[in-house]
């Protein structure tokens, strides 16, 4: 329909609107997939085997403790009515266990990352907001009140199931025990510590007294504001060994740090002799077929111990050299000729 | 003007069934009694307060918002919600205000136009006196008074008119296109009211009629006045949407107003056209829908498993509801697993194709190379949800007239007295191409002559001016024997009514060489010869009809010659020649062919002097049969005969059918595209043969043309299966059915046949008519569908649709109609794709049309670059979007397994409402907007690469499950190699990075990664704005994400950004962005590899195409610029009348010799005219074929 006598209803002579931006038009040819294939090979093998490599260095050492065995030490802490059950597990370095060496509590068949679970808290208790310690969120149920309706703080299944078993190392040097001084500061993220979780400000200067009207989650053996009576830094939320199990694990399978081996005579690492750990054993896991490791490891600049990321480079990397061999065969042998007419 | 039809879209409810019209004129308390509804018109849907509920109410019944609110539904319960309301609502919101954005605009331009139309002013008689009213407060009964060139207010009952005998002119291409005059008539009685306020005022006359209807073509009804009643027709009624013409005043009674004239009753009834990419992708959601639910039972029963081993005993540290066990766990997970998987069903999806077809729409309309300069019209897109369609058209149905023609019709050359003249020649001899430049003979010796009119041969000239006999005889003929109507409104201009443009032509030619038509009455005929005004004594006109093809005036001259001139089709002629022209019949004969084997419409001059005595003779009898009351057409033929005999030959004349500018390149262009195209119009089938042959669709390198012309179904049909046992002797007898698979549908799908070498099909109308039964219908499809070619020609707009729907239910193509008249809106509508020639008169065509552009060689563009891009886009569009979400959902069912199938979501919740609106949809539109394979220089060059999508290469079910196999082996890498290397790992200063929240991001990164490095992959045409878009999307995403994981947003919102540190403490650490490397490597490689050794080994068309684009690396060399090849044939054109009817019919109505000679004032000099006597036209609308069987 046109205008009366209005501008002509041409349409604009732009690039964008006639469709002929300027474009780059890569295309898949051989000049850029073969030797694409091979560099990324070549390069794939290289860090593959510097991953590799590096992934030997380290050391770890893992030993499972559950008792599930009878001749395993901690086997008769696993009979259900004996109570502040204590075992001790004995192993021997051949060699020095370079330092700094770092020791983690492991837990499999665990399932951190089941949803329910992972919602069962309240963060605003946990930044420590004294409102919500009266009345912890609805997520926390089951374990937001006790059976006589009082509120629990912290509330929700992920801090009630706190890993409890605790641990004590001893070097064995001539049939004494040398306690090995664990180092429990810093073990959790800087963001949980300082940010994230917040304790209540303290009522008339009792820290404890902030906690008033509140009971201790069912299955801990003492309150949040016990959990550290000698460190105020370390005590209630701000607990590190709280903050470390709260940072819940994806997968079902997972270590958590527990100390680390950093002081006196054992900065540099642990020699090499017997040493003997001695173990609280509080937590059960065999009802659901659980286990309960012990790891001494120490770390390189690709953190932890893992073969998987080098060997699949290596894999990958050899992959493409091979894929690229093929497609030269294929391309000298059965590219399309130009002449026929398309 | 658009804003009348505009309306169409909105179906006008009845109250209650009316049964009757009863109203009296000039009596409103009288009308108002029956609530008639009053001349305003609504096609707006909304006000401002029904607005928002009403749309609303609407959204939520599309499939897609409903499961919105379904999934929110379910994330409120809190047993089941695995993911936080947000994730649902806000993409909700964004797709519902979009929506409603456009709904707003589309219904404030609704309620512009209606505005617009409701307030134009016409003049009313009220209480005796005319007043100046709105169109919106016209009420039934109302009189109106009209004048020249305005719109008919309402449907109306013509009561006066300026004119003589009632009568008025009105133009009807608002109502169906066609822009010849149409002749209405009040009845006398009425009539005589003239113009007298006064006697108007006093009218009472009742009108009783049908109620309200849509069909433009009938009207019944009866006027009662002074006790007398007079029957109504529609010759009587002026509908809404005409306009008047020529015509100074007329009062008219409105009989329908607003939302019940006819024009409004026919709009709003056109069908949703859906693309068959939306058929499959409706399959497709179904299928998904089902994946869906059987993934989610999969992870059910790995839940219910999962309770009764391990979650019973894993009491201790989980919160259960009592009273909870395996079953009803297993049940509600299954729930909240429809949640985290709801991604799968492609709900966004739907709002993002309506985008890019918009831009693709966009295109078209902006396109320089669609936009036609003369008539200043641009291609527009009409309906923009077909764009991809455009790539994947098997057949094009094009109408002639007006598509493929100009109907414009130009006298070239002409054969007199043995000699030919029109054909440019060099001194050497040569024939010389006519172009733009050829130096044009000059008339300005004549001040009477047409300055449009071009002739390029000189020597015709000369020799009319010589005095030759013979030539001022031909011209002499041309100028008598017509029944063109002229038209002087200032002296010296003239205009000719021509009903055939093919007269139109023959006639202005005589003008320009000096013998000029200058006026007519029943009797005589007015020439200027040479400057010398002669009158003529019309005596007799033998007019023309389909048997005698052929048309004779007998004349007297002013010196009293008798003479007989004659035109006609040249075997009718030959056979009426007198012994002494056969020598100059075989030169002409020759000539003939030579005008024929160009394609041009041939007719034969002849003349016979005769004789005093024997006309007076023949006059009595041809009195006698003229007003016998039995036979007499018959009778009248018998008498014609007799005395056209014995004529002697003047020559021919050659008449050129003008083709629109480049149809057969594009034509020949759509062949090589392997599309076929089948001609349908209503011309006769040596006309449409001779199109056929003009525009490269029949060519003589085919091995033959089967003409299907008989007259009983058997012979139809026999003719048919022999056609097609020539094609295929090996064809069997019963089609090949490919049998639907799809249940309740009964479509039977025929399969294509193979046939060597090059067929032409033309059949005519009445063939077709049997062709068409249901016995018959698969057997013209199988032969008409073997050829490369098919002209139907004397086709109804009844039958074009049915041929239409005939192709488009048995053969699994998509089809296309084109065409520019009202005949054509039936097919347009029936096709999947109607195109509409704009930039003429006639709207009806575009108007139902979805796509329209001025001239047919665009359609070229619009199907080879538009429509292949259009389509390349959205397959690729489709095939990315369920990549990217399949894949993104897969990797939470694979999580399913690792976290005792609780419905954990792998991603941060964020993540999952920001991937799909955020973090991918740029990209994903950037790509389907401005890909393109090769630019559109080479899409012509290689017309080859249209073929993929008439076979359904790019999207289909095929496809799909490649899609769902890709994403699945992604989703595994995405999944298995993080898990696999943050199994058991820590960071590089001990701590904790196997934790969810990092597995999360990391999870969620190397998603985000792979499939913008597939996107990458996916592009062919990088421009700025993709570059742009990919990497301002990852940039975003990083940007975001850091934000959301920060200090401040924790202490802000603490718990809606639990993920506090994450990106910090783990987008830190090397091996977690090795991981990411790995994975998109991963995902990449393989698909890179396959695609390389797949362009080595089996090269596509378009892979060979791209790669020649790249060795040529300039723009493909231009298109041979091929002139028409001159076809030698011995082909003979017949005598070709134009198709249309109009004055055809008043000349066979053999009225025109007893025009009553009345004695009239003489102010009027026009009412001689013939038109005044004739039959009012009727509208030719595609529901007069519409009745008959």
């Amino acid at each position: 329909m046109k205008n009366e006598g209005e501008a002509s209803e041409q349409p604009d002579n732009t690039a964008f609107t006639q469709q002929q931006l300027p474009a780059w038009q890569p295309i898949l040819s051989a000049g850029i997939v073969i030797p694409g294939f091979l560099i990324i090979g070549l390069a794939f093998l290289g860090i593959g085997i510097g991953l590799f490599l590096t992934s030997q260095t380290i050391q770890v050492l893992e030993m499972d403790y559950t008792g599930v065995e009878k001749d395993s030490p901690c086997f008769q802490c696993t009979i259900q009515s004996v109570q502040n059950c204590t075992c001790e597990v004995t192993f021997s370095l051949s060699a020095l266990f370079t330092g700094p060496v770092f020791f983690y509590y492991g837990l499999s068949n665990y399932f951190q990352n089941f949803r329910k679970y992972g919602v069962s808290k309240d963060y605003y208790q946990l930044t420590g907001d004294t409102q919500y310690f009266k009345s912890p969120r609805d997520v926390c149920f089951p374990y937001s009140h006790d059976s006589k309706n009082n509120p629990i703080v912290p509330c929700g299944a992920i801090a009630n199931s706190m890993f409890n078993d605790t641990f004590e190392l001893y070097q064995i040097i001539n049939g004494t025990k040398k306690k090995v001084p664990l180092d429990g500061k810093g073990i959790s993220w800087w963001t949980d510590f300082n940010i994230k979780y917040r304790n209540p400000s303290s009522v008339n200067g009792s820290f404890a007294s902030a906690f008033d009207g509140t009971v201790k989650p069912i299955n801990w053996p003492k309150a949040a504001y016990e959990l550290d009576l000698t460190d105020p830094n370390n005590n209630g939320f701000l607990n590190q060994d709280f903050l470390v199990w709260m940072r819940r694990a994806a997968l079902p399978q997972f270590r958590k740090l527990y100390r680390r081996i950093t002081e006196g005579d054992y900065a540099g690492g642990l020699p090499a002799g017997n040493y003997s750990l001695t173990v609280h054993y509080n937590y059960p896991v065999l009802s659901f077929d659980g286990r309960k490791k012990l790891v001494f490891s120490n770390v390189s600049w690709m953190g932890g111990k893992n073969d998987f990321l080098g060997i699949a480079y290596l894999v990958v990397g050899s992959l493409c050299v091979v894929m690229s061999v093929v497609m030269l065969i294929v391309y000298a042998k059965f590219k399309f000729s130009d002449d026929d007419d398309a | 003007m658009g804003s009348l039809l505009s309306a169409c879209g909105i179906n006008v409810k009845k109250k209650k069934v009316e049964e009757e019209r009863h109203l009296r004129a000039n009596d409103r308390e009288f009308n108002l009694s029956f609530k008639y509804a009053n001349n305003a018109i609504k096609t707006s849907k909304y006000n401002v307060f029904t607005f928002l509920p009403l749309n609303l109410f609407e959204q939520f019944q599309r499939l897609a918002n409903a499961y919105f609110v379904f999934l929110l539904i379910l994330q409120l319960i809190p047993q089941i919600s695995s993911l936080s309301w947000f994730t649902t609502v806000v993409p909700l919101l964004l797709v519902l205000s979009i929506t409603l954005a456009k709904d707003l605009s589309d219904d404030i331009t609704r309620h512009k136009n209606d505005n617009h139309v409701n307030n134009r002013k016409v003049e009313v008689l009220i209480n005796g006196e005319l007043k100046s009213e709105k169109w919106m407060n016209v009420q039934v009964g109302d009189i109106v008074k009209l004048e020249n060139n305005e719109f008919v207010t309402a449907d109306l009952l013509l009561l006066s008119s300026s004119e003589p005998l009632n009568l008025i002119y009105i133009e009807t291409a608002e109502l169906d296109g066609e822009t010849n005059l149409k002749v209405k008539q009040a009845l006398t009685l009425t009539g005589d009211l003239g113009n007298d306020i006064q006697k108007l005022a006093a009218f009472n006359g009742e009108v009783r009629c049908e109620p309200p209807n849509n069909r433009l073509d009938k009207f019944t009804g009866t006027l009662t006045m002074r006790g007398e009643t007079f029957a109504l027709d529609n010759e009587r009624i002026l509908l809404r949407g005409c306009t008047l013409r020529n015509t100074e005043w007329c009062f008219g009674l409105v009989v329908f107003g607003g939302p019940d004239t006819k024009l409004m009753q026919n709009s709003g009834k056109s069908v949703f056209k859906r693309t068959s990419i939306d058929h499959l992708m409706n399959v497709l959601v179904m299928f998904i829908f089902g994946f869906l639910a059987f993934m989610c039972t999969i992870l059910s029963i790995g839940n219910a498993i999962w309770e009764y081993q391990e979650g019973n005993s894993f009491i201790t540290f989980l919160p259960r509801a009592d009273g909870a066990n395996a079953s009803l766990s297993a049940f509600l997970t299954f729930w909240s697993y429809v949640i985290i998987l709801n991604t799968v069903v492609p709900i966004s999806l739907y709002v993002s194709v309506e985008i890019l077809r918009l831009g693709n729409s966009y295109f078209i309309d902006w396109d320089r190379k669609m936009y036609h300069v003369k008539s200043d019209t641009p291609a527009q897109a009409r309906t923009t949800t077909l764009n991809e369609e455009l790539g994947q058209i098997k057949y094009i149905f094009s109408d002639k007239t007006g598509t493929l023609t100009q109907n414009i019709m130009t006298f070239n050359r002409c054969s007199i007295n043995g000699k030919s003249y029109g054909e440019v020649v060099d001194f050497a001899g040569q024939r010389v191409e006519v172009t733009e430049k050829t130096e044009k003979v000059d008339f300005s010796w004549n001040p009477l002559a047409d300055p449009k009119f071009c002739f390029h041969d000189h020597k015709l000239v000369e020799v009319v001016k010589s005095g030759s006999p013979e030539v001022q005889a031909f011209f002499r003929l041309l100028a008598l024997c017509h029944t063109v109507m002229p038209e002087e409104k200032t002296e010296g201009e003239l205009f000719y009514q021509a009903q055939s443009p093919d007269e139109g032509a023959l006639v202005t030619a005589a003008r320009n060489f000096g013998f000029v038509f200058r006026s007519r009455t029943p009797e005589t005929i007015s020439l200027v010869e040479m400057g010398v005004p002669t009158t003529y004594e019309l005596l007799a006109v033998l007019d023309f009809n389909n048997v005698r093809k052929r048309m004779s005036v007998i004349v007297r001259s002013p010196e009293g010659k008798l003479t007989l001139f004659c035109k006609g089709a040249d075997t009718i002629i030959y056979e009426r020649l007198h012994p002494s022209s056969s020598k100059l019949m075989e030169v002409t004969t020759e000539h003939l062919n030579e005008y024929a084997g160009e394609g041009l419409r041939t007719l034969a001059l002849a003349y016979k002097d005769l004789d005093e005595d024997e006309f007076e003779k023949w006059k009595e009898r041809h009195h006698e049969a003229s007003t016998s009351l039995e036979d007499r057409e018959a009778k009248l033929d018998t008498i014609y005969e007799e005395i056209e005999k014995d004529l002697l030959l003047l020559g021919a004349s050659a008449v050129e059918d003008k083709l629109q500018d480049g149809v057969p390149q594009t034509i020949e262009q759509l062949a090589k595209a392997d599309i076929k195209i089948w001609v349908l119009t209503g011309d006769k089938q040596e006309t449409a043969e001779n199109i056929g042959y003009s525009c490269n669709m029949l060519r003589e390198e085919m091995k033959e043309i089967f003409i299907v012309a008989a007259n009983t179904a058997e012979e139809v049909r026999e003719e048919l299966v022999n056609a097609r046992k020539k094609m295929s002797p090996e064809s069997g007898d019963e089609p090949p059915i490919e049998k639907s698979r799809l249940l309740g549908k009964k479509s039977q799908v025929v399969e294509d046949e193979k046939v060597d070498g090059e067929y032409g099909l033309v059949i005519n109308g009445h063939s077709l008519a049997f062709a068409l039964q249901k016995d018959m219908q698969l057997e013209l499809l199988r032969t008409a569908c073997m050829c490369q070619a098919v002209i139907c020609c004397r086709v109804t707009p009844l039958q074009k649709a049915q041929v239409v729907e005939l192709v488009k239910k048995h053969k699994k193509a998509v089809t296309l109609a084109i065409g520019d008249g009202a005949n054509d809106v039936s097919m347009i509508k029936t096709a999947h794709i109607g195109v509409g020639i704009s930039g003429q008169e006639g709207m009806q065509a575009v108007l139902s049309s979805d796509f329209s552009f001025a001239q047919f060689r665009y359609l070229q563009r619009l199907l080879l670059v538009h429509g292949r891009w259009s389509y390349l886009r959205m397959c690729k569009f489709l095939r990315y979007f369920f990549y990217k979400n399949f894949t993104f959902t897969f990797v939470h069912f694979w999580y399913g397994f690792f976290c005792g199938f609780s419905a954990q979501t792998v991603y941060d919740e964020w993540f999952i409402t920001l991937y799909n609106l955020v973090y991918t949809a740029l990209p994903v539109i950037g790509l389907s907007i401005f890909d393109q394979d090769v630019n559109d220089r080479w899409s012509f060059q290689y017309p080859q690469l249209y073929a993929p999508g008439q076979l359904n290469q790019y999207f289909s079910k095929m496809a799909f499950a490649r899609i769902l196999l890709h994403s699945c082996y992604s989703s595994l890498v995405l999944f298995f190699i993080p898990w696999a290397a943050m199994c058991d790992t820590v960071r590089d200063d001990g701590k904790d990075i196997a934790d969810y929240q990092s597995f999360a991001l990391l999870a969620q990164t190397c998603l985000l990664i792979a499939v913008s490095v597939q996107m990458g992959l996916d592009t062919y045409y990088w421009t700025a704005v993709n570059q742009f878009f990919l990497w301002g999307s990852l940039s975003v995403y990083f940007a975001v994400t850091f934000t959301m994981y920060s200090n401040g947003m924790y202490l802000i919102f603490t718990s809606s950004f639990p993920f506090i540190g994450t990106a910090r403490n783990s987008l830190n650490q090397p091996n977690v962005w090795l991981t990411i490397f790995l994975t998109t490597i991963l995902c990449i490689l393989p698909v890179v590899a396959k695609r390389f050794l797949f362009i080595q080994l089996k090269p596509t068309i378009n892979d060979k195409v791209r790669h020649k684009v790249r060795q040529a690396k300039a723009v493909p060399p231009p298109l041979p610029r091929k002139f028409p090849r001159r076809r030698i044939s011995t082909r003979r054109s017949g005598y070709a009348f134009s198709h249309a009817r109009g004055y055809g019919d008043l000349v066979t109505s053999g009225r025109f010799l007893r025009i009553p000679v009345k004695s009239r004032p003489a102010l009027f000099p026009h009412t001689d005219t013939p038109v005044a006597d004739s039959t009012p036209q009727t509208y030719r609308t595609i529901f007069e074929e519409a009745q008959s069987p």
